[in-house]
């Protein structure tokens, strides 16, 4: 018996799931460079979540046609995935197809999966002309320019591929094509082969077989720089999303303490401050590191469909907003300081920032802090909850509010009103 | 018009069941005036026992948090919430979604419990009470479209109390291209209120204006006095004032009833 084969899965293999896992580290450290939120409550609540909007879908199906043919390709591929086990064992250990043992079911599994496969690759060509032919909007907006709009392309084709090399080896697998039961898409491409040499259809079958499980573990590693990452994270992403009512914006702990000291009467002003009391923290977030892992890992998570973006009130006006560039941006940062700390061990002080060097102040003052975004993202994504940090940082570090608004901040403080009316006249209405 | 004050009602040794937060624009604003008055009409015809807190009242916070600055809306909020504890409220009611979802959300965490309801869910609870009654009245068959305020809605899942005030005016409802999780912005939110939009081709308020214009509704609803200034404003640039009434839900139910 012929070892080379094996030993070269093996090796294969090993290379394969090694550079996941290690760029799966990676990932990891990055998102928990983020501020720690705590989000271990209501374990039940959440594990709906996730099982409804992650595994089942849900929001997907608000937009009937995309959700549709996505629970195809998703189904497909979570199903198409006991047949890489199947590749995976015969590749070790040099069996083929080791699960026909289990008879009729495993023609009826075969035949599923190449039932399924078909409609993925259908699916996924619908996806492309939907894409490039009918250019929906929400596409083609500015963010999807270069890298963005290549990587959703190659995802494409990389299933386009994966899909007709499953169906080709079964087509070419003579053996299983001769038992003829589970082949109901492979054997209309095996009559393409009926002219050919048994030896050259053997040589197609293993260049299918080999070419297909190279593809998917090259897939794999792909993910570490694509958008598509969501097939993992959009679990853990929807598991620990928010559960409150979308309205509440969290209440900065740090603003309390010091709030709650200006309003104590018995607070001595003239005390002097605690030594070894830690340096007071930054107020919002500038840089990747002042947002908490939540956020961190929604800029993982997003694929970017532009779902947000698409039903973003200042976007459709034309705004420079795009909920989905906040993300886009986010993530581009983290990656970046990801790699800063590659090189040096530690982050070195690059001169850059999420805020300025990323965001613009002017996208983050478009936002009306209406959650259609929230609302639309089929994972759960919160891009506001980045808007506000990011404001914060510009009001309270820098005072760099839009003029109008710190009008309408000094009434409050002056007034008790946004606007220049005395406190003292709020009930003149009743006599008006 | 009767109007007791929280201060007035301490003094006679009295207590509301519900404290009314007329909020700054239901206080200083023209137009949002006209609703709290509608709204008190209704109060008193129901005869609520309620209060409101006049000169001790100040602004809830919610666009200077929104505008990112912390500070001055916890400030705002536990002083408001020291005022609110002190008169020892339980319940309150308001006509405005911001001060709602702020109120009922954010000041929990700093000490601020207390039960709060939108006036459109108030107006509900009444109905099922038997307290008021509404009849179609002159609305009877007009065509409505309901403006969800966001901070209503989609920020606190409140649908279904508006749309079936308005169905019990026996008028027409109609719905928007975008509406309940899915309704547009009128473009307020945000504190963008109090600034001028960022450059982009179009205002936001006219993009809603002209979803409403599209279901040839001869009203349109809503429950936040900033929606309606917007709408408003969006009436005004595409000349509909002679066909088209921006309306509170508030205004809608005295109206009808001739209050």
């Amino acid at each position: 018996m012929n070892y080379i084969d094996n030993i070269a899965f093996a090796i294969l293999l090993i290379i394969g799931i090694g550079f996941f896992v290690k760029n799966s580290k990676k990932i990891i450290r990055n998102i928990k460079l983020g501020k720690n939120i705590d989000r271990s409550d209501l374990p039940k609540e959440r594990f709906k979540n996730m099982l409804k909007i992650a595994f089942g879908q849900s929001k997907m199906v608000k937009r009937p046609i995309a959700g549709i043919l996505h629970i195809i390709v998703y189904a497909g591929f979570i199903i198409i995935n006991i047949e890489v086990l199947e590749i995976i064992i015969d590749g070790l250990f040099g069996t083929h197809r080791v699960f026909s043992v289990l008879g009729g079911f495993y023609s009826f599994l075969i035949g599923s999966f190449e039932i399924l496969a078909i409609l993925v690759l259908v699916s996924v060509i619908i996806f492309w002309i939907r894409r490039m032919v009918l250019q929906i909007p929400r596409f083609w907006n500015k963010e999807m320019k270069g890298w963005p709009k290549n990587d959703a392309l190659n995802i494409l084709y990389f299933e386009m591929v994966l899909m007709s090399l499953f169906l080709l080896m079964n087509a070419t697998d003579n053996h299983f094509q001769n038992l003829n039961i589970g082949n109901p898409i492979s054997h209309y491409i095996a009559i393409l082969f009926q002219e050919s040499s048994f030896t050259v259809v053997n040589i197609i079958e293993r260049t299918a077989w080999w070419l297909h499980i190279v593809g998917i573990l090259i897939f794999l590693n792909y993910l570490y720089y694509s958008k598509h990452l969501h097939i993992l994270l959009a679990f853990p992403n929807t598991y620990f999303a928010n559960l409150k009512l979308k309205g509440q914006l969290s209440n900065l702990e740090a603003v309390t303490n010091e709030v709650k000291l200006m309003m104590d009467p018995s607070a001595d002003p003239y005390a002097a401050p605690d030594e070894n009391a830690a340096p007071p923290e930054k107020f919002g977030a500038s840089d990747v590191a002042d947002l908490n892992w939540v956020q961190l890992m929604n800029a993982y998570t997003c694929t970017e469909c532009g779902r947000c973006t698409a039903v973003c009130p200042a976007n459709i006006t034309g705004k420079e907003l795009s909920p989905r560039a906040i993300m886009m941006k986010t993530r581009d940062r983290l990656e970046e300081v990801g790699a800063n700390i590659d090189k040096n061990g530690k982050f070195v002080d690059d001169g850059k920032q999420l805020l300025n060097d990323y965001i613009s102040p002017e996208e983050l003052w478009a936002c009306t802090t209406c959650n259609a975004c929230v609302e639309a993202c089929p994972v759960n994504i919160d891009p506001l909850s980045i808007i506000i940090d990011l404001r914060r940082y510009l009001v309270m570090e820098q005072s760099a509010a839009p003029q109008q608004l710190n009008s309408m901040m000094t009434n409050i403080e002056n007034n008790g009103a946004p606007w220049q009316y005395n406190q003292m006249d709020r009930l003149n209405w009743k006599d008006e | 018009m009767n109007v007791p004050t929280m201060a007035e009602m301490t003094a006679q040794g009295k207590q509301p069941d519900v404290l009314f937060w007329v909020g700054c624009a239901g206080s200083f604003d023209d137009r949002a005036k006209k609703i709290t008055k509608a709204f008190v009409k209704i109060l008193n015809k129901a005869n609520v026992n309620f209060a409101v807190l006049g000169a001790e009242e100040s602004c809830t916070g919610d666009p200077a948090k929104r505008a990112g600055n912390e500070f001055l809306f916890q400030m705002q909020a536990m002083a408001n919430i020291e005022v609110l504890n002190a008169y020892d409220i339980k319940k309150i009611v308001t006509a405005c979604p911001h001060g709602f979802n702020t109120i009922k959300n954010e000041y929990p965490e700093l000490g601020g419990k207390y039960e709060v309801l939108h006036h459109t869910e108030f107006l509900k609870s009444l109905l099922d009470e038997g307290k008021i009654t509404i009849e179609g009245g002159k609305y009877k068959g007009k065509r409505i479209t309901f403006h969800d305020p966001c901070y209503l809605g989609r920020g606190n899942d409140v649908y279904e109390a508006p749309r079936l005030l308005i169905e019990k005016l026996e008028a027409e409802l109609v719905e928007m291209k975008h509406c309940k999780t899915n309704g547009l912005c009128c473009g307020a939110g945000g504190a963008q209120m109090f600034k001028d939009a960022e450059k982009g081709n179009k205002e936001i308020y006219l993009e809603r204006t002209e979803e409403a214009l599209e279901t040839k509704s001869s009203i349109i609803a809503t429950g936040c006095p900033f929606c309606n200034t917007m709408i408003t404003d969006g009436i005004k640039a595409t000349n509909q004032e002679e066909n088209v009434q921006v309306l509170d839900i508030a205004e809608l139910i005295a109206n009808a009833e001739d209050l």
